[in-house]
């Protein structure tokens, strides 16, 4: 079992990057997790996303869920919202294409294009 | 659905699109009765009777997007086919509780899977959730207890990924620590 003292120096750490960043606007990375997306492997995909963020020690994004969104086909899917930029909607994604659109668009701003269902501003 | 955790994670999902602010996940497995009991509880809005005597069919759903609800009708095919069952309570403003049997030595019982990480998803997309947790083993306890370590250390941001992949150790170790499953797919082993 790890240690509850870890978890609190997590939580110091956790609140001390909030105080920096105070007035930013976060980026979120939206995992859809309806029936449609756990049975295509959207519980790989936010696995992958938890991976990649706390490797790279990005404390700016912010990992939160949506239900089905009507297009089950493209599962599993997930969404990058960067403020004052288009939400950009990912569909067939898998954990490694996850930690590339990790690395690539939310890192380094690079719409990561041949994966991409839709955008909206 | 691949693992019995998958099916969790849907029934998980079920409860906070309810409303739930409180979860409880109970798994025993009792091989002295050859038997895996899956139960999830939460204090969401609840069902009216109506949609109850409905619920297990596959055409009925909450959702608009798809006019389908696949989730409980699954998990009953996949309890029916390990010589088990689903059963439903649920009642408008007093939550919803869902138990799933199934035989553990069943060969068409699928493998419980990875708990850890289905439970993580929850918590890291819901960091406001209530999540109690508590699986069985032959005489063997594991725990999570998400309000439990929020008493005593505060409330923890658990949609942070450090605090996500903590949580996950956490309970993999605690399941680590259960006795050896007796019966059941070997595949199970090391869960």
């Amino acid at each position: 079992m790890r240690s509850l003292e870890e978890l609190e120096r997590i939580r110091k750490r956790a609140q001390e990057a909030m105080k920096v960043r105070e007035g930013e606007q976060p980026v979120k990375v939206v995992v859809a997790m309806g029936t449609c997306g756990i049975a295509a492997g959207a519980r790989e995909v936010m696995t992958a996303i938890l991976e990649e963020l706390a490797g790279r020690s990005l404390t700016g994004v912010t990992v939160t869920q949506t239900g089905c969104i009507g297009l089950c086909e493209q599962e599993p899917m997930l969404t990058v919202e960067k403020p004052g930029r288009p939400a950009v909607t990912y569909g067939q994604i898998t954990g490694e294409r996850a930690r590339r659109i990790i690395a690539q668009h939310v890192v380094n701003d690079v719409v990561v294009g041949e994966w991409v269902v839709s955008t909206r501003r | 659905m691949k693992e019995l955790a998958l099916h969790i994670l849907d029934l998980l999902q079920n409860s906070v699109e309810a409303g739930a602010s409180r979860v409880g996940i109970d798994i025993i497995e009792d091989a002295g009765n050859d038997q895996l009991v899956i139960e999830v509880r939460d204090d969401g809005k609840g069902m009216s009777p109506e949609l109850l005597e409905r619920v297990l069919d596959p055409f009925v759903t909450t959702r608009r997007t798809r006019r389908v609800g696949l989730g409980l009708p699954l998990l009953a095919v996949a309890a029916r086919q390990a010589g088990g069952e689903v059963q439903v309570e649920s009642s408008p403003g007093g939550g919803t509780r869902i138990v799933a049997s199934f035989g553990l030595s069943h060969v068409d019982r699928a493998p419980l899977g990875d708990m850890a990480a289905t439970l993580v998803a929850v918590l890291a997309a819901n960091p406001q959730l209530k999540l109690h947790y508590r699986h069985r083993r032959d005489g063997g306890e594991a725990l999570f207890d998400s309000e439990a370590i929020e008493e005593r250390i505060g409330s923890v941001p658990w949609d942070k990924p450090e605090a996500a992949l903590w949580a996950r150790d956490a309970i993999r170790s605690g399941l680590a620590a259960l006795p050896d499953p007796a019966s059941g797919p070997a595949r199970d082993k090391g869960r």
